[in-house]
């Protein structure tokens, strides 16, 4: 996903909001990881905002993307210029209101936001994991966030929202404790990569590790992998944008200049927007964390892991109420991908809704302030709340 | 709420479960949900209508009807709608059979076009007949089928249906209101519902 959207109208803000955390699975109570690794200590990064009603029947668990983190909604402080990643949604009288609600979103497990992840400490070497550090899925990551609500005393959950990576996790949850997930939102996401989004993960993951200063991720002594991150960074960008997101937004344009360099400088306000793009990335994200994160996403395929390879058996057990909804532009996660969801949500009785949203701007069309798709959610979850 | 919507509510049993082809912004499921806890859904192409739906809070999917029909399970509904839609559907016979695969029972609703004044342009201008239910001109008209109720309980005989109840209607100022017709329906209702079942 894009960097971090403006304020939407709609709505106020939630105000002040503050990164807490939580650690577990201390040794020898370590974690059990899908690849049956063992992973402990775990701290989960998080924010919560709202409050829990007296029933515990208004908590909802929003899941971030590949590069998001923590830090839904609001600010840290009165002069931080930027709010949270999803502060058009989260706030009172927003899509997901915090007057009725408690949203609660973690930091993913293997993340660089203040959960563990391959640049955390190892504590067997006093050192960062790096490669030393397991593989983690998406599986892995909804375990993590369950212990996190364990801890915090949330018995269920009036719905998990995701869109892109985050998605794949509330589907994810609503699978592997359906007794917990009273609905599920799953915007522009997929029960399984396609074979062009693993592709373009897989030139991301080459990127960095091509990257001299990669040095097999044993790099946090020395110069990072700044390059082959920014690269990454340049192709995954391409990939939530759109045709025409790009003719509109840049066109043929030239950037600060009336006429070819006739060199490899950035001629094209694209490239220049690219570059940019990059060289703000790296500021903020750990390139290892990137490599498996996109692995997780590349393994994740819900029909394996809970259907035997169907999509119709992978949530027969589900008892969520489901809101799926697809953008028009997206080709990571194109709609066909969604109505294969609906259509195996469907025959399995369930209540599903669905809806596909003309929108430019391609995959990142989730995260951006659109009136439309507030208006959804907050509908969809005004119903699961009455109907209870 | 539409008229024809009206007597089509009238018919639902409370608490049933219904699928409502060609929702729109889900009048009809709001209505039936509301004042008579029926467990509802609707199909619905227009994005805009779905989105309307979903912000109200009846549970819809974007879709053709065509398409999204055949993914239900036997006998899924008790009442499977399909009111003022008929008229535009390519393969109406192959669509009547699977609603009543899904459904108990399907209530079919379309405007007549045996009634009097569409007869009357015909036989006086000879051209392709206009009214209020019926208001487009051919060249643009999304109703490709010309249906009349004799033609439908025709139809309903021909391929096995039981006509448990029908309604023919009369709604000369428009769709919010309307009466029943008891003499000479085929002539004098400007729409028909019907409800049906599997013989």
């Amino acid at each position: 996903m894009s960097e971090y959207i403006e304020h939407g109208r709609q709505g106020r803000s939630v105000g002040l909001t503050e990164k807490l955390f939580y650690t577990f699975a201390e040794p020898p109570g370590q974690l059990i990881l899908e690849s049956t690794a063992r992973l402990g200590p775990i701290t989960l990064a998080y924010e919560m905002v709202g409050e829990i009603n007296s029933a515990g029947d208004n908590v909802i668990l929003v899941c971030h993307a590949l590069t998001g983190d923590s830090h839904m909604a609001g600010c840290y402080h009165h002069d931080d210029p930027r709010p949270g990643w999803w502060d058009s949604m989260i706030g009172p009288g927003k899509g997901i209101d915090t007057d009725r609600y408690c949203v609660i979103c973690a930091n993913i497990l293997g993340g660089c936001m203040g959960s563990t992840g391959p640049s955390s400490i190892n504590p067997a070497t006093g050192k960062p994991y790096g490669l030393a550090f397991p593989v983690v899925t998406i599986g892995d990551m909804v375990k993590a966030q369950r212990a996190l609500l364990d801890h915090l005393g949330v018995r269920s959950l009036l719905a998990v929202i995701g869109g892109s990576l985050g998605g794949m996790q509330a589907l994810e949850w609503s699978v592997r404790y359906p007794e917990l997930v009273r609905s599920c939102v799953a915007l522009a996401t997929t029960s399984h990569h396609s074979a062009l989004a693993i592709a373009f993960n897989e030139i991301g993951r080459q990127a960095v590790m091509s990257d001299p200063n990669f040095n097999k991720g044993d790099y946090y002594s020395g110069p990072r992998p700044d390059l082959g991150l920014a690269l990454a960074r340049m192709i995954g960008h391409v990939t939530y944008l759109s045709d025409e997101a790009m003719r509109q937004k840049f066109g043929r344009r030239l950037q600060d200049r009336q006429d070819f360099s006739f060199n490899f400088d950035a001629d094209f306000q694209v490239e220049s927007y690219l570059r940019y793009q990059g060289s703000k990335f790296v500021q903020r994200f750990d390139a290892n964390s990137y490599l498996y994160i996109t692995k997780a996403a590349d393994y994740y395929d819900l029909r394996q892991q809970h259907g035997h390879g169907s999509e119709l058996e992978g949530f027969a057990g589900a008892k969520a109420k489901y809101l799926v909804v697809s953008f028009t532009s997206d080709w990571l996660y194109p709609t066909y991908q969604s109505r294969g969801l609906v259509k195996a949500l469907k025959k399995n009785g369930l209540d599903v809704s669905f809806c596909e949203i003309e929108a430019q701007c391609g995959h990142d069309a989730f995260l951006l302030p659109n009136p439309r798709l507030s208006g959804l959610i907050g509908g969809f979850l005004a119903r699961v709340s009455e109907e209870g | 709420m539409r008229y024809d919507l009206e007597i089509i509510a009238a018919w639902v049993k409370p608490g049933s479960r219904v699928l409502d082809l060609g929702c729109g912004s889900g009048e009809l499921l709001d209505y039936l949900k509301k004042q008579k806890q029926v467990r509802g859904s609707g199909i619905e192409s227009s994005e805009a209508q779905v989105a309307e739906c979903i912000e109200k809070g009846v549970q819809v999917l974007q879709g053709d009807i065509n398409e999204e029909i055949r993914d239900y399970p036997d006998q899924s509904f008790d009442y499977v709608i399909l009111s003022q839609t008929l008229q535009q559907v390519y393969q109406p016979q192959e669509l009547i059979r699977e609603l009543l695969r899904v459904g108990k029972q399907v209530i079919v609703s379309f405007p007549n076009f045996s009634h009097w004044s569409i007869r009357l342009q015909l036989l006086v201008n000879g051209y392709a007949p206009k009214n209020r239910q019926l208001p487009y001109d051919w060249y643009d008209t999304p109703n490709i089928r010309v249906i009349t109720l004799a033609d439908f309980r025709h139809f309903a005989s021909r391929f096995g249906c039981r006509i448990d109840r029908e309604a023919a209607v009369k709604s000369p100022k428009g769709e919010e209101a309307g009466r029943m017709v008891r003499f000479l329906p085929n002539l004098r209702a400007t729409y028909g519902i019907f409800l049906i079942s599997r013989r």
